[in-house]
């Protein structure tokens, strides 16, 4: 399955051959404030490599389509999967998230909004994001008895990103509404990153320092409604990094660390992208004719 | 389950909402650009039009300038910064003789409404060498007259 979805995401950059150097953050869960340039489509592949006490290891992947709808507006689609080791391999679901920009002027905290509908089934293991009280021994059940408890659910998340001598600093805050009688659950992520160097070099490079964005973030569930705070949740710690390639590719790794005895030990957690520029217009011209 | 149908069917309002409100933005997009409006360029501050570019006596800053623009700049302004169907000419006078100051304002702020996004997510210096490379191509207005009255 996941070589299927590294496939379907090599083929999609091939048929679009253009090429647009991205400008990506090395966060795999926090989000910044800058969103698709208009009518670019951003394809993804992401993996998570995941270590399961008292179970089976895990491999999480996702395949995301991100794009500019206009300056103000980004929508992203995902379809994910996991492969359980000694288990199985199944679908998971699909997210269709939406991030909008309320302000015209770029301030030094830059507000964010951020809708999102995901419907997945009780085997998602993709960790997204956290929220509640996602725990570790979460992944214990197998494959079988979980994947037909499916969840509809709301996310809404408040986005807060800054730059400040070079660093973007990015503040998540999550509150998520399984469409059933659930509570609302919360979680957050902060992130900070640097390129290497502030300074564009006067010739194409691979491995200039300013095509590589250093950082860190930290995130995880901060309970529900009833019982808010940090009691029974997980929490990562994950440096990483963003090598944005001048070939319009770029790759993204970040070992994941949990920080607490409900939280997976380790995860490797890696992806690749390729950005599409003119998407938009490319459909419209196949679809109308006109440029 | 109502509950559910109707979260959902919120939801699709509000998102069908914003999908016209993206269309009568685009609409209002190319309107903007058939009248080459550079109004937005008078809208910075003095403060920000008043800073001068820290790679104003810098040798390489606009040929790295230039590999920026290629990346991120072409798709809208065509290879030449002489505009396209989506942004504007950026050889036109309006933004030829601006200062640097208020090019890099309006690339840090961009023009989010009419579709030029926002560019702080390059480092500053970055932006500063942007600024030169198009200062660099000089005034060349090549647009071609509204044919309508």
């Amino acid at each position: 399955m996941s070589l299927r979805f590294a496939a379907l995401t090599f083929i999609l950059a091939v048929l679009f051959p253009r090429l647009v150097r991205a400008q990506e953050n090395p966060y795999t869960v926090t989000y910044d404030q800058f969103l698709e340039e208009p009518r670019n489509l951003g394809i993804e592949y992401f993996s998570t490599f995941g270590t399961q006490r008292g179970g089976n290891d895990f491999h999480a992947y996702w395949l995301e389509f991100e794009y500019g709808a206009t300056a103000w507006w980004t929508t992203e689609f995902y379809l994910d999967a996991q492969t359980t080791f000694h288990d199985s391999t199944v679908p998971t679901g699909f997210r269709w998230e939406n991030r909008f920009r309320p302000l015209k002027r770029e301030y030094f905290i830059n507000p964010v909004l951020y809708v999102e509908y995901e419907h997945v089934n009780g085997a998602d293991k993709i960790l997204k994001e956290l929220e509640g009280h996602d725990i570790e021994d979460d992944f214990l059940t197998p494959n079988a008895e979980v994947r037909d408890e499916i969840k509809n659910e709301l996310e809404l998340k408040l986005i807060l990103g800054s730059n400040f001598k070079g660093w973007n600093i990015s503040e998540n805050f999550l509150f998520v509404k399984n469409l059933t009688n659930e509570p609302w659950e919360f979680g957050y992520a902060v992130g900070a990153s640097r390129p290497l160097a502030l300074k564009a070099s006067p010739k194409r490079c691979s491995l200039c320092p300013q095509n590589f964005v250093a950082g860190a973030e930290m995130y995880g569930g901060l309970g529900d409604r009833y019982h808010f705070g940090l009691h029974e949740t997980s929490q990562y710690l994950a440096p990483g990094v963003a090598w944005n390639m001048p070939s319009g590719w770029t790759l993204r790794v970040s070992p994941t660390f949990g920080l607490n005895d409900n939280s997976h030990r380790f995860m490797l957690r890696w992806g690749i992208a390729r950005e599409i520029p003119g998407f938009g217009d490319m459909v419209k011209k196949l679809f109308t004719g006109r440029p | 389950m109502n509950h559910r149908v109707f979260s959902l069917a919120f939801l699709v309002v509000i998102l069908g909402g914003l999908i016209g409100l993206a269309q009568t933005q685009v609409n209002k997009d190319v309107a903007s650009r058939a009248s080459h409006d550079y109004s937005e360029l008078n809208k910075s501050p003095a403060k920000a039009r008043n800073r001068l570019n820290p790679f104003q006596n810098d040798p390489d800053s606009v040929a790295a300038g230039q590999l920026l623009f290629e990346d991120h700049c072409t798709e809208c302004h065509g290879t030449t910064g002489e505009g396209g169907k989506k942004g504007p000419n950026l050889r036109a006078p309006e933004v030829q003789n601006a200062t640097d100051g208020t090019l890099f304002w309006l690339l840090t702020n961009g023009v989010a409404w009419r579709g030029m996004p926002v560019w702080s997510r390059l480092p500053e210096a970055q932006r500063w060498q942007l600024v030169r490379y198009v200062k660099s191509l000089g005034i060349r207005d090549g647009l071609k007259p509204d044919p309508k009255p």
